[in-house]
């Protein structure tokens, strides 16, 4: 292991700043969501990498890795919903810009 | 940092992962945007093999370049309006200038414990494998209950996300 552990933080906020930026500006909202997949992505690297690198003790040995991996389905089950209600409000509204679906807004 | 095998695919891995996140959010045709999103997510698997997290990378190319980028893919076929979005951004600057903030402020407090010293510079030799992670997902001491609640929760967002997309026939009014 040459590769320090700041590195893998610098790069993983690099894609966090890179995921927020695109969730702040983009219009569409498919790229909103492929935006927050690139930041929880971004979580993801960060948690494998604390866990790599951290002292192992043997209660705690597998924390950061099961972390990731239940992240990993979180994101799944949040990806299928997600992209069922833009379908849902394409097919209503034929729009995927968010400010469309503005009904509840007070 | 010498220049061995790890090192050289930690740079071509944060290419992938940079660039690809880069062409995520700047790309005007979304499908081309899916390409981006898949070397990214590709990027951030070497990651985890880097990080000897084996699993998890394949899980990763499973999950999300397997399911969730194809279905992203779907997605961007189904709501085909991408012609008549005349402007890919709004909030251009602000944005821009906000996610520039908030990387330079995470830069500062990542590099800071540098100068005292506090971030580990060399992982520990021993790694938890995967059989590890078989046996604690299933440890009622481990992780069974967080294990039981996702499948619950795969299940419930399974049936909510058709039961959200299935067409209507009776279209009762409204939104």
């Amino acid at each position: 292991m040459t590769v320090p552990l700041w590195m893998y933080l610098a790069v993983a906020a690099a894609l966090f700043s890179i995921g927020v930026f695109g969730v702040l500006s983009r219009r569409n909202a498919v790229a909103i969501l492929m935006s927050v997949e690139l930041m929880l992505n971004a979580v993801n690297i960060n948690l494998v990498a604390f866990w790599r690198y951290s002292e192992t003790s043997t209660d705690l040995l597998l924390n950061g890795y099961a972390f990731t991996a239940f992240v990993l389905i979180v994101a799944a089950a949040e990806a299928a919903v997600g992209l069922a209600i833009i379908i849902t409000v394409y097919r209503n509204r034929r729009s995927v810009i968010p400010e469309h679906a503005a009904t509840l807004k007070g | 940092m010498e220049l061995n095998a790890i090192s050289i695919g930690f740079a071509v891995f944060t290419i992938f992962t940079l660039g690809g996140g880069l062409g995520v959010v700047t790309t005007r045709n979304l499908f081309q945007g899916t390409i981006w999103l898949m070397l990214s997510l590709f990027g951030v698997a070497g990651y985890f093999v880097l990080l000897s997290a084996p699993f998890l990378a394949a899980v990763q190319i499973l999950v999300y370049i397997g399911a969730i980028a194809i279905l992203i893919t779907f997605a961007v076929m189904l709501t085909r309006s991408v012609a008549r979005i005349k402007s890919r951004y709004f909030r251009l600057l602000p944005s821009f200038v906000a996610s520039l903030a908030l990387f330079l402020i995470l830069l500062f407090g990542i590099t800071l414990p540098i100068f005292g010293g506090h971030l580990p510079e060399a992982a520990p030799e021993y790694v938890a494998s995967t059989r590890d992670l078989g046996a604690a997902l299933v440890d009622e001491n481990g992780y069974v209950a967080p294990f039981l609640l996702a499948s619950v929760l795969l299940t419930g967002a399974m049936i909510g996300a058709i039961f959200i997309a299935r067409e209507d026939k009776a279209k009762g009014g409204g939104a």
